[in-house]
C-alpha cells in the first residue's frame, strides 16, 4: 500500500475517506448544521444508542466560537474540520485499524513515535462519557479514541468505538506546515493552487469579530429559548401521527433543536455574557434536551424499537 | 516445583493505575491460593502499558486435602433449619455427624475437600480475579459485558509449560503473547517465565517497570551531561513515563531562546503536564533543554521524533509565553488589585460568596492578626488583598498548580514589597504535615487569616468534615493553623480570630440573604475592627456579637433567640475540632492524648503555644520518679474520694481544718500543700511550667508518707472527714497545673 507523503489538506481527507471506505464504513457527508464537534452528528450521538450495528465515517465542519483568533494564530480556528469514525460494536482490532489509517496518510512508523495516552472523554452537554486515549504522534495529539460507555444518560450496549481526528492539526504535522493558513488546501502544483488561508483567512476574521463582539446576545438568548421550547414541543407530540396513522417519533427533528441550542450556548459563551454559575445551568439545560432526544431515539426503529 | 505465569494483555493501561493494579493482582491471586491452602514461593508482579503480569514460583503439584467442619442446627431444631443446612453444605442427613454440645445435640458437617491438580484450582481462581478486578475506572467494549480498564487482547496462563485452561467471556487462556505494538506485534508462544521475559526483550519490551525507569533516568542523565546541562529530578514524572512506554528511548531537545526567560517553574509545569517531558537547566538555573521519552528507536536515531516534539513544545510554550506576557502587561498596567477585581464574579462557595468577598474578610483578619504575629499591619492587609489575585491570571487558569507562585512573580513585577510578594506564595502553606511553614510575619498573618476564615466559614454554614469526607480540606486547614502558631510561637487566644471570622461570615451570610439592606454595614463592622483592634481581642468578639444583636446591624431581627449562645457553641466546636488535630500532631511527637486532655480539662485553653508548653512540661515531669509517684498518690487520693463521694452523693469540700491534723505526717502534708499552692500560682502566671512542676514534685514525699502512716478511715468521724478534705485539697492544688484524673497510668 502507498505510504507516500500527501501533498495537501484535501489529499489527507481523501485518503482517510478511501481508507475507511475500504474498511467497510459508510462514508457519510457532514451534518448540515452548526456543531461544536463531529460527535454531535446524529450519525454518532444517536447511532451510538440502541442495539443496531453501525459503521460510518465522515468529515464534520465544527465550530468553537471562543477559539477564534481572527485567522492570526498558527493553530487556533473557530471553524475547523474533524474526521469522525464510529463503529458499533467496537471491533477487537480497532486500534490496528486506526493505526492503518495513520499509515495511509503517510506516517512512517519506523520514524515516528505513536502513543496511546489516557484520556477519559466526557461531554456534559450530551450526558455522555467514555474511556480511551488521545493519540500522540511525536508528542502531538492527533486523535481522540473513545469507547462510548454512556450517551444521553443511557448505557451503550453494544459499545461503539469512536475515532476523532483533528484534521488541520494532523495535516499540518504530516505536511510539515507551521501556520495553518500556509497549508496547501489543494495540490500545490494545481493550476490554481489554494492555501488554507485563501479559503478561510477572511472568514476567520469575520466570524471572530461577529462571535466576540457583534452577535446580538438578546437575539441569541431568544433563539436558545426557542430551540429549547421547540425541542420539548416536538418530543411532547403524540407518537402516532394523526395524518398517516403511523407511529413516528420525531427524535431527529428534536435533536436538531438540541444541536441548535448547544451552538447558541457556545455563541453566548464567546460573547462573555454567561457567568460561571449560569454556565452550569445552561449546560444542564442542553443536557436535558440531549437526554430527552436519546430517550426518544430509543423508541424509533433505528434505536431498536420493534417496527409498529 | 511448578511456577505460574499469568499475563493479561490489553489495550493501553493508564500509567497512573499500573502500580496499584500490580499490587491488587498479586494480592487477589494469593488470596485464592491461601483459601485453597496452597503454599507458594517467590511472587513477582510486572506491568507495561499493555500488560499486567504475575509470576509465582515454588508451587505444589496439587492442592492439599482440606477438611472443613461446620456447625449446624440442633438435632431437635425445626425441619426448615436442617433443610437449609443441608442445602448449604450439599450433604444428606446421613452424612452429618451428631455431637453433644453445651445445649444439647447438634449436627456437624465435615466436608472433605480432597486435593487436586493445582491447574484445576487456578482455572477457577484466576477467572474470578479477572472478573472482580478493582480498577478505579473500568469499561465494557464490543458486545460483551466483561469489564476491564481497556479492552482485553489475550490471556496467557501457564503452570510451568502447560496452559492452565479457562475461558473468560470468550477469552480463552493460552500460551501466546505479543511484543512491542509498533516493532514486533505478531503473537508468539512461550513455555515458561524465562522464555517469556526473554521473548519480550527480543521484541522490544522491557517487562520490569523499575528497569524501564532506571533506563530512562540513566539515559536522560547521560544525554544532559553530553549537552552540558543538568537534569531536574522529577520522581513522579519518572514513574509516570515508565508506565507510558514498553521500550523507553529518551531523547533530548533544545528549548528555543525566546522561551528561556519564562519562569523555570512555568516551563517545567507546561512540559510536564502537557507533554510528560523532563526539564534540564543550565548553570544559571534557566531551563534550556527537554528530555522526551519515546517508545521506539527511530530509524533516523530519533531525529524526526525530536523535531516533532520540539514543534509541539514550541506551540505549548508560545501559549505559556502569551499568558505570561498578558498577565505581566495587566499587572504593570493596573497592579494586582486590578487583576483581583475580576474575582468579584468568581464564586468561592455558593453559600460563602465570591472570591472577592473572601479576600475582603482575609484582609480584615490578616490586619487583626498583625499585632500578634509581629507583622506590619498595612503590609499584612495589602498582602491579603492581592494573595488570590493570580487566580484571575491567564497562567493560573491554564495551570492551576502554579497558584501562589505566579502571585509571587506578578507581585514582584508590580513592584510590591518583597514580603508581600512572598506572602502571595507562602500563604497557602503548610499544605500538609511535612510541608514547610512560613516564618515571615506577613506570610504568617495571611496564612492564618486565610485558613481561619475558611474554617469559620464552613462552620458557619455547617459543612464540617464527616468521616472520610472532607471535600474542602478543612482538616488540613486546621493542622495548618496549628503548625503556623506553634512553629512561629504566635501567642494569642485562638477563640478571638475564630470568633471574629465567624461573626464576619454570619454577618455577610445574613446580608446576602436579605439583599434589601442598603446601608454599607460591612464598613460599620470593619469600623468595629479598627475601634477595637490592638490587644483587646476578647472585647472585639464580644463587641461584634453585641453589634450584630443591636438595631444598627439591620440583622438583629433575623437573628434567632439564643444567637449569642449558638455563636459561642460554634466557636467552641471549631476549637474542639482544632484540638483534635492538635492531638494527632502531638501524638506523632510521642505525646499521648490523655496528657493533652488533662490540660484541656482546665478550660479556656485556646492559647496553643502555652498549651503545648504546659503539656511538654507535664510530660517531662511525669517521666521523673517524683512525677510518677505523685500521679500514683493523686490517683490513690482520687479513688478514695470518688468512692466516698459516690456513697455520699456529694462532693467533698477541700477545706480541712488544720487543728484536726493530729498526726505529724498529716500536718506535714497540710504544710506542703499550702506551700505548693502558694508557689504554683505565680509560676503558672509567669508561664514557668517547669517551676510549677518542681513545686508539685515537693508534694510527692508528704503524700507518700501520709498514705503510709495515716489511716484515712479513722474511727473518729471528725478526723475521717477532715482527712478526706485533705485529700480533696491534693486534687485542688494539683488541679491548678492539669487535671490529673484524665491522665492514664
Amino acid at each position: 500500500m502507498t505510504t507516500t507523503t500527501p501533498r495537501s489538506f484535501q489529499e489527507i481527507i481523501l485518503r482517510l475517506q478511501t481508507y475507511w471506505a475500504e474498511k467497510g464504513c459508510a462514508v457519510l457527508q457532514p451534518y448540515d448544521m452548526e456543531v461544536g464537534a463531529g460527535t454531535f452528528h446524529p450519525a454518532t450521538t444517536l447511532r451510538a444508542l440502541g442495539p443496531s450495528q453501525w459503521a460510518a465515517a465522515y468529515v464534520q465542519p465544527s465550530r468553537r466560537p471562543t477559539d477564534g483568533r481572527y485567522g492570526e494564530n498558527p493553530n487556533r480556528l473557530q471553524h475547523y474540520y474533524q474526521y469522525q469514525v464510529l463503529i458499533k460494536p467496537s471491533p477487537p482490532d480497532l486500534q490496528d485499524l486506526y493505526l492503518g489509517s495513520l499509515k495511509a496518510i503517510g506516517i512512517d512508523f519506523t520514524l515516528h513515535d505513536i502513543r496511546f495516552v489516557e484520556d477519559d472523554w466526557e461531554s456534559p452537554t450530551l450526558g455522555a462519557w467514555g474511556l480511551g486515549w488521545e493519540v500522540w504522534v511525536d508528542g502531538m495529539e492527533v486523535s481522540q479514541f473513545t469507547y462510548f460507555q454512556q450517551v444521553g444518560g443511557h448505557d451503550c450496549r453494544p459499545v461503539s468505538g469512536e475515532l476523532t481526528y483533528g484534521l488541520e492539526r494532523l495535516a499540518m504535522y504530516v505536511l510539515g506546515v507551521d501556520h495553518v493558513m500556509d497549508m496547501p488546501f489543494n495540490d500545490p502544483d494545481a493550476p490554481i493552487a489554494l492555501s488554507y488561508g485563501d479559503v478561510f483567512r477572511q472568514t476567520e476574521a469575520e466570524y471572530s469579530r461577529w462571535n466576540f463582539d457583534v452577535a446580538d446576545t438578546t437575539t441569541l438568548l431568544k433563539h436558545f429559548e426557542d430551540a429549547e421550547a421547540e425541542c420539548e414541543r416536538i418530543l411532547a407530540a403524540e407518537h402516532v401521527d394523526p395524518k398517516t396513522g403511523k407511529t413516528i417519533v420525531m427524535a431527529h427533528p428534536a435533536y436538531d433543536q438540541c444541536i441548535k441550542a448547544s451552538h447558541l450556548f457556545n455563541l453566548l459563551d464567546a460573547r462573555g455574557v454567561i457567568s460561571v454559575t449560569e454556565r452550569q445551568a445552561y449546560i444542564g439545560r442542553v443536557r436535558a434536551l440531549a437526554k430527552a432526544c436519546a430517550d426518544a431515539f430509543l423508541l424509533t426503529p433505528a434505536g431498536g424499537a420493534e417496527a409498529a | 516445583m511448578p511456577d505460574l505465569l499469568f499475563e493479561i494483555l490489553s489495550e493501553e493501561i493508564p500509567a497512573r493505575m499500573q502500580a496499584k493494579a500490580r499490587e491488587n493482582l498479586g494480592a487477589l491471586v494469593l488470596k485464592g491460593l491461601d483459601e485453597a491452602g496452597v503454599q507458594y514461593g517467590v511472587v513477582e508482579t510486572y506491568s507495561t502499558p499493555r500488560r499486567l503480569v504475575l509470576h509465582v514460583a515454588g508451587l505444589p503439584e496439587r492442592t492439599p486435602d482440606l477438611s472443613e467442619e461446620r456447625k449446624g442446627p440442633r438435632t431437635d431444631a425445626p425441619e426448615k433449619a436442617l433443610a437449609g443446612f443441608l442445602r448449604s453444605t450439599g450433604l444428606t442427613v446421613e452424612q452429618l455427624e451428631r455431637r453433644a454440645d453445651k445445649k444439647g445435640e447438634v449436627f456437624f458437617a465435615v466436608i472433605e475437600k480432597p486435593g487436586r491438580p493445582l491447574s484445576g484450582a487456578l482455572a477457577e481462581i484466576i477467572p474470578g480475579v479477572i472478573r472482580g478486578f478493582p480498577w478505579p475506572k473500568s469499561m465494557r467494549w464490543g458486545t460483551g459485558d466483561l469489564r476491564w480498564v481497556r479492552p482485553l487482547t489475550s490471556i496467557l496462563c501457564l503452570l510451568d509449560s502447560e496452559v492452565v485452561p479457562f475461558d473468560v467471556d470468550g477469552y480463552a487462556s493460552g500460551n501466546q503473547t505479543r511484543g512491542h505494538r509498533m516493532v514486533d506485534p505478531e503473537p508468539f508462544s512461550v513455555n515458561g517465565f524465562e522464555a517469556y521475559r526473554q521473548g519480550l526483550a527480543e521484541r522490544r519490551v522491557t517487562l520490569e517497570p523499575a528497569a524501564r525507569e532506571a533506563e530512562i533516568a540513566a539515559t536522560a542523565k547521560k544525554l544532559c551531561e553530553e549537552a552540558g546541562v543538568t537534569l531536574i529530578d522529577d520522581p513522579a514524572l519518572l514513574h509516570e513515563v515508565g508506565g507510558l512506554v514498553e521500550w523507553p528511548v529518551p531523547l533530548i531537545g533544545v528549548i528555543e531562546d525566546e522561551f528561556r526567560d519564562l519562569p523555570p517553574e512555568v516551563l517545567q509545569t507546561s512540559m510536564r503536564e502537557h507533554q510528560k517531558y523532563f526539564s534540564a537547566s543550565d548553570a544559571s538555573g534557566r531551563v534550556t533543554h527537554f528530555v522526551a521519552v519515546a517508545n521506539v528507536q527511530g530509524a533516523d536515531d530519533g531525529e524526526t521524533i525530536v523535531k516533532g516534539n520540539a514543534k509541539v513544545l514550541r506551540a505549548r510554550l508560545a501559549d505559556a509565553k502569551f499568558f505570561w506576557e498578558n498577565d505581566l502587561r495587566a499587572v504593570k498596567g493596573g497592579g494586582l488589585e486590578d487583576m483581583a477585581a475580576s474575582l468579584t464574579s468568581v464564586t468561592f462557595h455558593n453559600k460563602l460568596g465570591s472570591q472577592a468577598e473572601r479576600v475582603d474578610r482575609i484582609a480584615a483578619l490578616a490586619r487583626d492578626m498583625a499585632p500578634v504575629t509581629g507583622a506590619d499591619a498595612v503590609l499584612a492587609e495589602q498582602a491579603a488583598r492581592i494573595c488570590k489575585a493570580d487566580l484571575a491570571s491567564e497562567m493560573v487558569y491554564e495551570f492551576p498548580e502554579l497558584q501562589g507562585l505566579m502571585g509571587r512573580y506578578y507581585a514582584s513585577a508590580a513592584g510590591l514589597d518583597i514580603r508581600v510578594a512572598a506572602a502571595a506564595e507562602e500563604h497557602y502553606s503548610p499544605l500538609g504535615p511535612s510541608d514547610s511553614v512560613p516564618s515571615e510575619a506577613v506570610s504568617v498573618s495571611v496564612a492564618l487569616a486565610d485558613k481561619i476564615d475558611t474554617l469559620a466559614g464552613f462552620w458557619a454554614i455547617e459543612e464540617k468534615p464527616t468521616g472520610t469526607k472532607d471535600p474542602f480540606a478543612l482538616r488540613r486547614a486546621a493542622l495548618g493553623v496549628i503548625r503556623l502558631i506553634l512553629e512561629n510561637g504566635v501567642r494569642m487566644r485562638l477563640s478571638e480570630p475564630v470568633g471574629v471570622a465567624l461573626m464576619r461570615h454570619v454577618y455577610l451570610i445574613g446580608r446576602r440573604d436579605a439583599v434589601a439592606l442598603g446601608e454599607p454595614l460591612f464598613d460599620a463592622l470593619e469600623q468595629f475592627g479598627e475601634d477595637h483592634g490592638g490587644t483587646e481581642r476578647r472585647a472585639q468578639f464580644e463587641n461584634l456579637v453585641s453589634f450584630l444583636l443591636s438595631p444598627q446591624s439591620g440583622l438583629a431581627e433575623q437573628l434567632e433567640p439564643g444567637f449569642e449562645e449558638d455563636m459561642r457553641a460554634t466557636v467552641g466546636d471549631l476549637l474542639a475540632f482544632i484540638a483534635d488535630r492538635l492531638k494527632v500532631l502531638l501524638r506523632d511527637r510521642g505525646i499521648t492524648h490523655d496528657l493533652i486532655d488533662s490540660v484541656y480539662a482546665l478550660g479556656d485553653q485556646d492559647d496553643l503555644v502555652l498549651l503545648v508548653k504546659r503539656v511538654d512540661a507535664l510530660q517531662n515531669f511525669l517521666g521523673t520518679e517524683d512525677g510518677k509517684n505523685l500521679l500514683a498518690g493523686y490517683k490513690r487520693a482520687a479513688n478514695i474520694l470518688a468512692a466516698e463521694e459516690k456513697k455520699e452523693k456529694a462532693t467533698i469540700a477541700p477545706q480541712p481544718d488544720p487543728s484536726l491534723a493530729v498526726l505529724a505526717d498529716e500536718q506535714a502534708l497540710f504544710e506542703a500543700l499550702a506551700a505548693t499552692e502558694v508557689a504554683v500560682a505565680p509560676a503558672l502566671y509567669q508561664e514557668n511550667f517547669e517551676a510549677a512542676m518542681l513545686s508539685l514534685a515537693k508534694l510527692r514525699a508528704p503524700i507518700d508518707a501520709f498514705f503510709d502512716k495515716v489511716t484515712v478511715n479513722a474511727n473518729d468521724p471528725a478526723l475521717r472527714v477532715n482527712r478526706l478534705a485533705l485529700l480533696a485539697r491534693i486534687r485542688v492544688v494539683t488541679g491548678q497545673v492539669a487535671d490529673f484524673s484524665k491522665i492514664e497510668g
